[in-house]
């Protein structure tokens, strides 16, 4: 793990170059640019607000922040995974040729994923003012489960990588996997409404305690609570020590599947 | 004299599957069946040489003895089934020029992800950019997307950015059949000019003049095995009369 981190400081210039690639093909010959990224999960949510204000009513209090909070962390979720799952695939050619250190790929969609992120936090800032929400010191602590959360990602996304290589029906698996993991997660839903019985799933699922963390900082502002954060960290570090593991034991072979 | 290169009792197979097995459903079915039968291709067949420090070597062999291969094991790209590979230095391949680029991004944008890709500095590729460019010749296409490129600049800046740094092993694999016939004279002076500051070259080349006017030292390889190695002079001989 050590040696890991080691590594990816000696590469940070490759990283940082991958990550701005992945930007700037992103968003060459739009005229709004990385404004996108700002305005795309803000008009999202401004439709979803819509329609649930007026056909389901939840009981939340400021229910846009609340909305804009699970769809910024499952949107970071959904696109850093699917992403790094395809970026040894997409960088097939690349590897068959030239000796590159593999796991930079993943680590960096998910990075640019993260970066995407940081591009939206203006928008959540807007709606902060806007809905008039507790603004404070304490608010700009969502670093911390968004920091645990980037690991986490990291960890799925080389975990997934690697079976996408053996077995290429992961991207169609995955993909009804997220839209069944969209519906599990109380993105737009307030936790409360998960009868009884059910609530175990929400606990099974990772992204469940990122997200409540995040929103307490935002939505609440205060520091995220001490044990949810302990549930964040070792949920990352257990993800991403499996990920390391599994990755660097399959990736010599690599280059014979793809 | 010092071995830059030990290669011992080296072995590569290759699963040829009849069809690739890459889905999950497949993969449990023909589990059940019994059908996971792979066929074993052996490309290198226990394949030991070595190479002193200056020493430019030439390996020569019909299409499909294991050439390329033993290239992409030197350099790192595959990991050997068997038997070990000692390369003391920085190996800079020339497998295929411009095998990293994104033809998306432009000229400028990627020399610098080629080259962190290749291993060089940030600063080191800032202060050779001119150089670059220089020897590409497309000091005009700088911001250009290298999708528009023709065939010949985009091998120029592959082969510009892969030998502008002055790595101790430099692996050349049939790329100078690119370009026109300037460019290739080009690359052969920088290759001798490399030579000359104590590069240890090694070249794949179905040109056997060629292999003969550089190299000091022989290869051959035959159906993965090494069929002889050692004197120029002599395997030459052979080669051709083969």
């Amino acid at each position: 793990m050590d040696s890991l981190f080691k590594e990816l400081y000696k590469y940070r210039y490759l990283i940082v170059e991958l990550v701005s690639r992945d930007i700037k093909k992103k968003y060459r010959r739009s005229i709004l640019g990385v404004l996108w990224s700002l305005l795309n999960p803000l008009f999202i949510m401004i439709i979803t607000a819509m329609i649930f204000s007026h056909l389901f009513r939840f009981d939340i209090e400021n229910y846009p922040l609340y909305l804009l909070c699970g769809q910024i962390i499952f949107t970071f979720y959904n696109e850093s995974t699917r992403f790094a799952m395809l970026s040894i695939i997409e960088n097939g050619i690349l590897l068959k040729k030239v000796y590159v250190l593999k796991y930079l790929f993943p680590t960096s969609r998910v990075v640019s994923s993260c970066v995407n992120l940081l591009f939206t936090l203006p928008a959540l800032f807007l709606i902060i003012v806007v809905t008039g929400a507790k603004f404070t010191f304490a608010t700009f602590t969502f670093i911390i489960p968004l920091f645990f959360m980037l690991m986490f990602c990291l960890g799925v996304g080389l975990i997934l990588s690697t079976l996408a290589v053996y077995f290429r029906d992961m991207v169609h698996l995955y993909n009804v996997f997220l839209s069944l993991l969209s519906y599990a997660t109380p993105i737009f839903y307030p936790e409360s409404i998960v009868p009884e019985q059910y609530s175990l799933i929400l606990k099974l699922n990772p992204l469940y305690f990122y997200m409540k963390a995040f929103r307490q900082s935002v939505c609440e502002g205060r520091i995220p609570e001490a044990d949810l954060l302990m549930i964040c960290a070792s949920i990352a570090v257990v993800t991403i020590f499996i990920g390391w593991r599994l990755f660097k034991r399959y990736q010599n072979n690599f280059v014979l599947y793809i | 004299m010092e071995n830059v290169i030990e290669v011992d009792h080296l072995s590569m197979h290759f699963n040829l599957m009849e069809e690739k097995v890459d889905s999950i459903k497949e993969y449990i079915v023909r589990l059940i069946k019994g059908n996971l039968l792979y066929t074993d291709f052996t490309a290198l067949d226990d394949v030991s040489f070595s190479v002193q420090k200056n020493d430019l070597l030439g390996i020569v062999g019909l299409n499909g003895a294991g050439k390329s291969t033993l290239l992409k094991i030197l350099a790192g790209v595959f990991t050997p089934t068997s038997g070990t590979v000692k390369v003391n230095g920085t190996v800079a391949p020339l497998i295929e020029v411009g095998a990293g680029f994104d033809p998306e991004l432009t000229a400028k944008e990627n020399i610098f992800l080629n080259g962190l890709i290749l291993g060089y500095s940030k600063k080191f590729l800032k202060d050779h950019f001119d150089e670059i460019i220089d020897f590409a010749e497309l000091e005009n296409f700088v911001n250009v997307p290298v999708k528009n490129f023709s065939s010949g600049m985009y091998a120029r800046l592959g082969f510009a950015i892969a030998t502008v740094v002055k790595p101790d092993i430099l692996i050349v694999d049939e790329v100078l059949a690119v370009g026109d016939f300037q460019f290739y004279q080009k690359c052969e002076r920088r290759i001798a000019d490399m030579i000359k500051n104590g590069v240890t070259i090694i070249l794949v080349s179905h040109d056997i003049s060629m292999i003969e006017r550089l190299c000091t030292k022989l290869l051959w390889l035959e159906h993965g095995k090494v069929r002889d190695f050692g004197d120029k002079e002599r395997i030459c001989e052979q080669y051709k009369n083969s």
